[in-house]
């Protein structure tokens, strides 16, 4: 087990996150978000065909995945650089540590990674006395706060400036207690002064990979920091870590991915920093590491290909699915559980740690489709999330009352004329109950609804009794 | 013509057979919005039938049991087999019709083109009277500010959104105000909605919010499950504002007490 889910409690979780006040302040980023996204893709008169190339180049690629991954090792090898494949966090944990101290390192500086996170790294490293440290902003604030992300892409999205001052407060002691943080360029001095130290001080540089490249053996990471060239170009070894889907046979392929990660993500046109390593330092190089390593993640991915969940293996991971959720937009990441939040995470998750441990996600959905619209590379999102449902119930790990409710319910949609008389019964009665005020502050079996809102009465006899007992047409 | 006309004083030849799928929340809830659809396809030279139904299978469907969703999509294909059209005055339930059958019955070729015949012949209401009818005026009268929420399937797994707004702009009387956050969610979703009620509410919470920032009087949608929760909300929180089935207003029946209000002679 990398990191523990608490996917299972989604709904005390979400209930935790609907009553903090600060964390509801936090998250009312939410509009930022959609609103650059549409710009960007409204500046862009190609974007919905780039989005349609997109998917095609993943499509393409999962489908040869094997070969692609060949080929991209044969590149690695070429540059002298080194490509280990790990089935499952516990082998990727102990592939990397094992680098690290076979580089005899003390400590590792981290740029972004989610499959770091995945395989719960930090943790299996400081257990090895290798102190790793993250150095993207928002990743170096919740390894203060000993917090995991709640974004992909943004992991300190659920915090406030005061948030991050208290962290810096906390864990940078020997600066002046008197200091000014009020201001959001103050903290980022702060930690930039921090961090510095600790680049040069670092052994290895631990990145993951927006894309690996079969054509050249390249690995690409996108930031708007550059600390991530930092950690890969100071340290003496540089580690990359990623999934296995990660893989794109060109890079012409890669830079059309680009093209919609960044607009899809932030809104950007680009990112700030796009930086592409290729093996270890060369002779004629005047800087660079001069150990290269990637470490390929399967961790149940692979048995994903091939079937119903396989579209989710062209997930990029701009975020966007999640940027344009309603019910991320109301709890924020953490609820969620595990590694993956938002829709994403609501489709990946089962497929990772499994459907009984991760099944609340794809449920916690109104399947209002927003997130396949925004998705770069149109992942059917919301059908997948129908998908897991489907093989929930198939298992019967539904929750009781809605698999008897349906059963009861199915009996009388199954029986048109008893489902004209049942529901012309209950109609009315549920009129006469709501009779004066025109709805209900209280319903049977309704508590779920009626203990937030109103719910209108029936205005009487059904549609179809009134139909037919003024001999309308009926065929 | 072989069968006998809908006895409603509308008597024109060859007119094209349209079977309204009321849909389940319309049938029980509020059949008003029923009688508003069969008077927008009558008034567009429709013969109207109502064919035995119960309910598209969505919530089976979508709660994942395929076999009841089967069950109730076979069974609603077969009762409106000799329609010419299938209408329904809700994108849910026209986007279960017709971009969920086909889906549902993938693997099964017999049953997988029938279903894709019967999603081509299967419309949503709004739609289908601008799209196929080609109505670009309505005769109805409503003296009100509306904003008009655009529900996620009817919007996304349809493409209904300039179908609602420019008919509304020929009813008399009424001025259409956007809603900034029209497209987003209501937080109805099903049984979502009381599987999550929580959630749904903070939702639904946050739609109520938007609606009230936009100066109208009225909130109009294509789908009951929507208006119900978003009226159950504004009324909750003591919102005076009014939610109707847009079929309501474009047939001339805005004077109809709105969802959740009380009928007039008991109010009187």
């Amino acid at each position: 087990m990398s990191v523990i889910a608490t996917t299972p409690k989604f709904k005390e979780n979400a209930h935790a996150a609907l009553t903090d006040a600060r964390l509801q302040g936090a998250l009312s980023f939410s509009r930022n978000f959609t609103d650059r996204r549409a710009a960007a893709a409204d500046r862009l008169p190609e974007f919905e065909a780039l989005r349609d190339s997109a998917r095609a180049i993943k499509d393409h690629t999962l489908a040869h995945l094997d070969l692609y991954l060949a080929a991209h090792e044969e590149k690695v090898k070429e540059s002298g650089g080194f490509v280990h494949y790990a089935q499952d966090a516990d082998e990727a944990r102990r592939i990397i540590v094992n680098l690290c101290k076979s580089f005899g390192a003390k400590s590792a500086t981290k740029a972004k990674s989610m499959i770091a996170e995945e395989i719960g790294l930090n943790d299996a490293l400081e257990a090895a006395g290798i102190e790793p440290v993250e150095t993207d902003l928002g990743e170096y604030i919740i390894q203060l706060r000993h917090e995991a992300p709640s974004h992909i892409i943004a992991p300190a999205i659920h915090l406030t400036k005061k948030d991050v001052e208290e962290a810096f407060r906390k864990a940078h002691r020997g600066l002046p207690a008197n200091r000014d943080l009020s201001e959001p360029e103050a903290l980022l001095a702060e930690a930039r002064a921090i961090l510095r130290a600790k680049f040069l001080a670092a052994d290895v540089g631990i990145t993951g990979a927006n894309f690996l490249i079969a054509e050249t053996g390249a690995s690409v990471i996108v930031t708007n920091e550059g600390n991530g060239d930092l950690t890969q170009i100071l340290p003496k070894a540089h580690i990359v870590i990623a999934s296995i889907e990660k893989i794109v046979p060109t890079l012409e392929d890669a830079a059309q991915l680009l093209r919609v990660l960044a607009r899809s993500a932030t809104g950007q046109d680009a990112s700030v920093y796009t930086t592409f390593s290729t093996g270890p330092r060369r002779p004629e190089d005047p800087d660079g590491p001069s150990a290269y390593h990637v470490v390929i993640l399967d961790n149940g991915r692979s048995s994903m290909l091939g079937g119903e969940f396989e579209d989710m293996l062209r997930c990029i991971r701009c975020g966007a699915c999640m940027n344009h959720c309603p019910i991320y937009q109301a709890v924020g990441g953490h609820a969620y559980g595990w590694v993956y939040p938002g829709p994403m995470g609501a489709v990946l998750t089962p497929s990772l740690i499994g459907v009984a441990e991760g099944g609340q996600l794809p449920n916690a959905s109104t399947l209002c489709g927003r997130c396949e619209e925004v998705c770069p590379v149109r992942i059917p999102l919301p059908k997948m999330m129908r998908h897991w449902r489907e093989r929930e119930f198939e298992r019967r790990l539904s929750p009781a009352p809605l698999r008897y409710g349906l059963r009861f319910w199915a009996f009388f949609a199954r029986r048109p004329a008893l489902y004209r008389l049942a529901t012309n019964i209950a109609a009315r009665a549920l009129n006469l109950l709501g009779r004066g005020k025109g709805r209900l502050s209280w319903a049977p079996l309704a508590g779920g609804w009626t203990d937030y809102r109103d719910l209108a009465a029936p205005q009487g006899a059904t549609f179809q009794s009134q139909w037919r007992a003024k001999s309308g047409a009926t065929k | 013509m072989s069968e006998t006309p809908a006895d409603d004083g509308s008597k024109k030849d060859a007119r094209r057979k349209v079977g309204l799928f009321v849909t389940c929340l319309v049938d029980i809830m509020r059949p008003t919005i029923g009688f508003a659809a069969v008077k927008l396809l009558e008034d567009a030279g429709c013969r109207v039938v109502v064919p035995s139904q119960t309910c598209c299978g969505q919530p089976a469907y979508n709660s994942g049991d395929r076999r009841t969703a089967k069950d109730l999509a076979t069974q609603a294909i077969d009762a409106f087999e000799d329609c010419d059209y299938v209408v329904a005055p809700s994108g849910s339930c026209g986007g279960m019709l017709a971009a969920h059958y086909p889906d549902l019955f993938a693997g099964e070729p017999d049953m997988a083109a029938k279903a894709e015949r019967f999603a081509e012949k299967t419309h949503e209401l709004v739609s289908f009277l601008t799209d196929v009818l080609h109505v670009d005026k309505v005769n109805a009268r409503y003296d009100g500010v509306v904003g008009y929420h655009d529900s996620c399937a009817g919007l996304r797994e349809l493409g209904v959104k300039q179908q609602p707004r420019r008919l509304l702009a020929s009813v008399e009387g009424l001025e259409l105000v956007e809603l900034p956050e029209a497209e987003t969610c209501c937080g109805f979703g099903g049984l979502f909605a009381t599987k999550y009620g929580e959630l749904s509410n903070a939702i639904v919470s946050r739609k109520a919010a938007d609606i009230g920032s936009a100066r109208v009087d009225t909130v109009l949608a294509g789908d009951l499950g929507c208006l119900l929760n978003m009226a159950g909300k504004l009324q909750r929180e003591g919102s005076p504002i009014k939610a109707r089935h847009v079929a309501e207003v474009l047939a001339g029946m805005g004077d109809l007490p709105a969802i959740g209000e009380p009928s007039k002679e008991r109010r009187a």
